[in-house]
């Protein structure tokens, strides 16, 4: 398989601080790949990078073939790496159909066009009841699918999942769990997701990356990683096992 | 709902709101037949405030950009077109044409050394004083212009209404004014229907996200603040017309930026109603306040300010989105776009 996203040796310091330490990792086209680890791991920094928001220190980062690193966030959406908030961020005041046809609008001009585009994407996630509603309107669960609808009215070959799941309830997490895995299925999305819920991560994950205190103590299939003697250490605790 | 009930629904909402713009359209045209010069007047003050107000509002209430400096537009509009009709018998019409490209000129720079640097919220605001103040002091020291002394337009007696000119009756400076409101109301209407519209919205809204969904929230930005800037002088250009005076010190003050974002604030940022609604509401309560004031013998320097502030701090307190917003509601107009 060829890698759709690769990181080579990249740094992020803020003032003393070593966020993140020289990562280096590459997420295969069409895979579902997980970075987990302890809070301030530096996985939100690292995320941060990928979609542009800030820029890399030092070390690469190329997708599909290009470098990436130092690209503006919309620059690299255009690229086709789509990306959620940790703490949700949809457009509060605007109507449900409104926030999705705002992404759609990236890859068609006309709004017409975009709001089909944003009923079917509505429709699958469930949400098309919901149209007319303010986004503010909506519960948190609501909300979240709202902003994997929008960043998939982008059209990402890449979708970048920052803490999707935390706050969900264990039905509202296997439902958000199919979906995404049925959309890596059936289109070939390439997800790459932060994640605490170790259930969604072994249940969804192709390969996992652990970080911890910025740099990579383990990486591979799940099931080897959890068993892996530092990652208990640093990060899972005897228990989960 | 299914699609089809949406559908109907907003079926119902749009045909109510033909019907309001049609009512609505059709009392402002028979207005002049209907009411004396003076209240014509006071109508021609409205409308002037609906259209810079509609204008503004593609800033502030589409593209979230708080703009405190509008008057540098309508005043740069004025001058050029004053300048271009006493020095050089360049028709109005030509000098818009001309103060257009000025303005929206202007406006680029402001917004280019704004959003490339990075300065947002108050600063922004606070920038666009600063450059209303340096025209101001500039204009104040401007021979071209007379300075301080002021520029007045030639007045004659017309026997006819010259449109091309723009001398004429307040009644030719009524309808002049009442289809600039019209074309700038369909042409809000369709900015915000369109791609640029949902992607002002979205920056309003959280522009961080924005970006993050594929949007060049800079040049969403800079389309905004040219956009408007171009609108806007075409206020002054009739300003100058109509009131055949420039002052410095009037035309680029900071009063006159507050007025111009008033008549919005009070109707309802973001919507299209509020800008006309709110300058109804509010120039015509104050026309009101000063003429019963006037019957009644007093003289009061600044009531109408006053009542400006006893307005804003009612809408503050009470109705925080503006008049039109509950109105709508009210009315069963709300489904419509924002």
């Amino acid at each position: 398989m060829t890698s759709l996203l690769s990181l080579d040796r990249v740094s992020k310091r803020f003032r003393g601080l070593v966020a993140v330490d020289a990562v280096s990792f590459a997420v295969p086209e069409g895979g579902i790949f997980a970075v987990i680890g302890p809070n301030g791991a530096g996985k939100t920094t690292l995320f941060n990078m990928i979609a542009g928001a800030m820029a890399p220190d030092a070390g690469s980062i190329a997708f599909a073939g290009a470098p990436i690193a130092g690209l503006m966030p919309d620059a690299v959406c255009r690229r086709g790496v789509a990306r959620t908030f940790q703490l949700v961020r949809p457009f509060p005041a605007l109507s449900v159909e409104d926030n999705v046809i705002v992404g759609a609008l990236l890859r068609r001009r006309d709004v017409d066009a975009a709001r089909e585009r944003a009923h079917a994407l509505l429709r699958r996630f469930d949400l098309f009841d919901r149209c007319r509603q303010p986004a503010s309107s909506l519960t948190l669960p609501d909300r979240k699918r709202l902003e994997v609808v929008r960043a998939l009215a982008t059209e990402p070959k890449l979708l970048l999942l920052d803490e999707m799941l935390a706050g969900l309830r264990p039905t509202e997490i296997d439902r958000m769990v199919a979906i995404l895995r049925e959309l890596n299925s059936e289109s070939g999305l390439t997800i790459l997701l932060i994640e605490h819920v170790m259930r969604a991560v072994m249940a969804l994950a192709s390969r996992v990356l652990v970080l911890d205190h910025g740099t990579v103590i383990a990486e591979g299939a799940p099931e080897a990683v959890v068993r892996d003697p530092a990652v208990v250490r640093s990060y899972l605790g005897a228990e989960t096992l | 709902m299914t699609a089809v009930a949406i559908g109907r629904a907003a079926d119902g909402v749009r045909r109510r709101n033909a019907v309001l713009l049609v009512v609505l359209l059709a009392a402002l045209l028979a207005a002049p037949w209907l009411v004396n010069d003076y209240l014509l007047t006071v109508m021609i003050v409205i409308l002037y405030s609906a259209f810079t107000g509609q204008a503004w509002n593609i800033m502030m209430g589409f593209a979230g950009q708080l703009s405190l400096g509008h008057a540098l537009y309508a005043g740069l509009g004025a001058y050029v077109s004053a300048v271009l009709f006493t020095k050089f018998g360049i028709d109005p019409w030509l000098g818009f044409l001309v103060s257009v490209p000025v303005a929206a000129l202007s406006g680029a720079i402001i917004g280019f050394l704004a959003f490339r640097f990075g300065v947002s919220g108050v600063y922004f605001a606070i920038l666009t004083i600063a450059f209303a103040e340096f025209a101001r002091i500039g204009f104040d020291h401007l021979s071209l212009v007379n300075a301080a002394a002021g520029l007045f337009l030639p007045v004659a007696q017309y026997g006819h209404n010259d449109l091309l000119r723009l001398r004429g009756d307040p009644t030719m400076f009524y309808y002049v004014i009442l289809a600039a409101t019209v074309v700038a109301f369909a042409l809000c209407r369709f900015l915000i229907g369109s791609r640029i519209g949902y992607y002002w919205l979205a920056i309003r809204e959280d522009e961080q996200a924005a970006r993050s969904a594929g949007i060049d929230t800079f040049r969403c930005k800079m389309y905004a603040v040219t956009i408007s800037a171009a609108i806007t002088s075409f206020a002054g250009v009739f300003y100058a017309f109509f009131y055949n005076n420039l002052f410095p010190e009037q035309v680029f003050g900071i009063g006159r930026s507050i007025e111009m974002i008033l008549g919005p604030v009070i109707g309802g940022v973001g919507t299209l109603f509020g800008p006309i609604l709110g300058s109804f509401l509010l120039t015509g309560l104050a026309e009101t306040l000063d003429s019963a004031l006037a019957a009644a013998g007093l003289d009061v320097p600044g009531a109408k300010e006053v009542f400006y502030g006893v307005c804003l701090l009612i809408v503050i307190v009470a109705l925080p989105d503006g008049v039109w917003p509950p109105l709508a509601r009210r009315l069963g107009l709300d489904k419509d776009k924002r």
